[in-house]
């Protein structure tokens, strides 16, 4: 007999492990597209021209002073208007429909990358100072430079600090259920409203939240046990 | 950019709702949530195996997650299933028990005291082990040097970090308005449904984060310098890093 409205739980295992597959997509672009704005922002207020560095500075403050939740909403409305009004102003007709996923990855990498600015940033501050300009003694060009000199001694410095961004970055894909993007969480809210077992789909996703950071914690501690090789003391 | 309706007092009187319910969650979850972390602090240290083991899974577990969903649990979950239970309906903690407010204090106050446990922790095993032998020689009792010498120095050496977890608390108040309390969030949600105005009302209380943020800030930055025995360069940093803080997963 069926009987309408009485969906099994077990019904919604499957979506919602898609959803955590989804939040890791979302995750995982947002991490990467974050990081190379924390790279570029790092460059930024590290370089000698000030325009430059105050417009990184604006960014990374305004972004860490205003609560993440009202970012997001703000960005999800804003940034699909201004795409729009940009495409306008090159002549482009009729407006474009951005997806949700791009929304979402887009939202979360702009906030992700203000705190990686600061991470980065702190991490190449602290090589020493003779170890570059040593390389430029070698005439090494400013992309071997990087690549040899400032990426190996930078990353031991910034790794606890990526792996914090990424764990709190994992939390905060919840927030875009919050504007109606079908993750996670947004799959947990629909399966607990639809078979009225609230207790246990909040309880299920929370666990798969904690299995995605525990995982990820014990990949960033052998990751960080591989860059501090050859480091005493570790 | 229009902003014509705050001149409607209708509008205003939600604002000042929601500003007034955003400080009094700030105000409870935290003097409540660094009461529970001290209480889980002390437990991590001293306790016996099994308490240890037991804070520890807490503590994992709601830094492992996110608030939101924390949100949604006690909210939902736990609230629902307190409301099936014969009495609880006439029992004087009904009142509270039925708010949606009462559940945003509840997953603030714990999720501060999770994260702020693992600070104070960390301060109170770099309090030299010397100033806690000199006293117990004099002759106190365990309470009496974790009140008078153990507590005091741990919180003066991770006053700042705590500063931070209070702004943070205050950044993650906006989440309590989809569960329905009346926050600056929420306000501006309504003024933002029936004035179909997109980002005037979000702009504005952005402003208002901000102006808070550094307000907390400063307001902080003076207990800091205040706070017995603290040296002054120990707390003289920049604005903008006092504002900004730094983020912890």
């Amino acid at each position: 007999m069926q009987s309408y409205g009485q969906e099994g739980v077990l019904d919604w295992a499957g979506p919602l492990l898609q959803g955590a597959l989804v939040t890791l997509e979302i995750g995982l672009s947002a991490y990467v597209i974050g990081l190379l704005l924390g790279l570029v922002g790092a460059t930024a207020k590290l370089s000698g021209w000030r325009p430059l560095r105050a417009t990184a500075t604006a960014y990374t403050t305004l972004v860490r002073a205003i609560p993440e939740l009202l970012l997001i909403i703000l960005l999800y409305y804003a940034g699909t208007q201004a795409l729009n009004a940009l495409l306008h102003e090159f002549g482009v007709k009729g407006s474009v429909e951005i997806s949700g996923f791009v929304a979402a990855v887009g939202v979360l990498a702009f906030v992700q990358g203000a705190y990686m600015t600061e991470v980065i940033r702190g991490a190449i501050v602290a090589i020493p100072r003779g170890h570059i300009e040593a390389a430029d003694a070698y005439g090494m060009s400013r992309p071997l430079r990087f690549r040899r000199i400032v990426l190996p001694e930078m990353l031991p410095n910034a790794l606890p600090g990526l792996n914090n961004l990424w764990l709190i970055l994992v939390k905060d894909t919840a927030l875009v259920s919050v504007v109606g993007f079908q993750e996670l969480f947004f799959t947990a809210q629909q399966a607990a409203a639809s078979t009225r077992s609230y207790f246990v789909f909040y309880t299920a996703a929370g666990a798969l939240y904690l299995l995605m950071t525990l995982a990820s914690n014990a990949l960033f501690t052998r990751a960080e046990r591989h860059v501090r090789r050859g480091q005493p003391g570790t | 950019m229009d902003f014509t309706w705050l001149t409607n007092t209708f509008y205003l009187g939600y604002l000042w709702e929601g500003f007034v319910n955003t400080m009094l969650l700030v105000a409870i979850s935290g003097s409540l949530g660094l009461a529970l972390a001290v209480l889980l602090a002390l437990g991590r240290i001293a306790g016996k195996r099994p308490l240890q083991l037991l804070i520890r899974g807490f503590t994992t577990t709601i830094r492992g997650t996110p608030l939101l969903v924390q949100l949604f649990f006690f909210y939902d979950g736990v609230g629902r299933v307190l409301t099936q239970f014969p009495g609880v309906r006439d029992t004087f903690m009904w009142p509270v028990l039925r708010e949606a407010f009462f559940y945003g204090a509840l997953a603030f106050t714990i999720s501060v005291g999770a994260y702020a446990s693992e600070v104070i922790r960390g301060a109170m095993l770099s309090v030299p082990s010397g100033e806690l032998e000199a006293a117990r020689a004099f002759g106190m009792s365990r309470f009496k040097i974790i009140w008078r010498i153990w507590l005091p120095h741990a919180i003066q050496i991770c006053l700042p970090t705590l500063t931070g977890e209070l702004i943070l608390l205050l950044k993650s108040v906006p989440l309590v308005s989809t569960i329905a309390v009346m926050d600056l969030l929420k306000a501006a949600n309504i003024v933002r449904d029936e004035t179909f105005l997109v980002y005037e009302p979000l702009l504005l209380i952005a402003g208002i984060y901000i102006a808070l943020t550094l307000i907390l800030t400063f307001g902080m930055r003076i207990v800091e310098h205040n706070f017995p025995g603290v040296r002054p360069a120990a707390s003289r940093r920049g604005v903008l890093a006092l504002l900004t803080g730094t983020r912890r997963a």
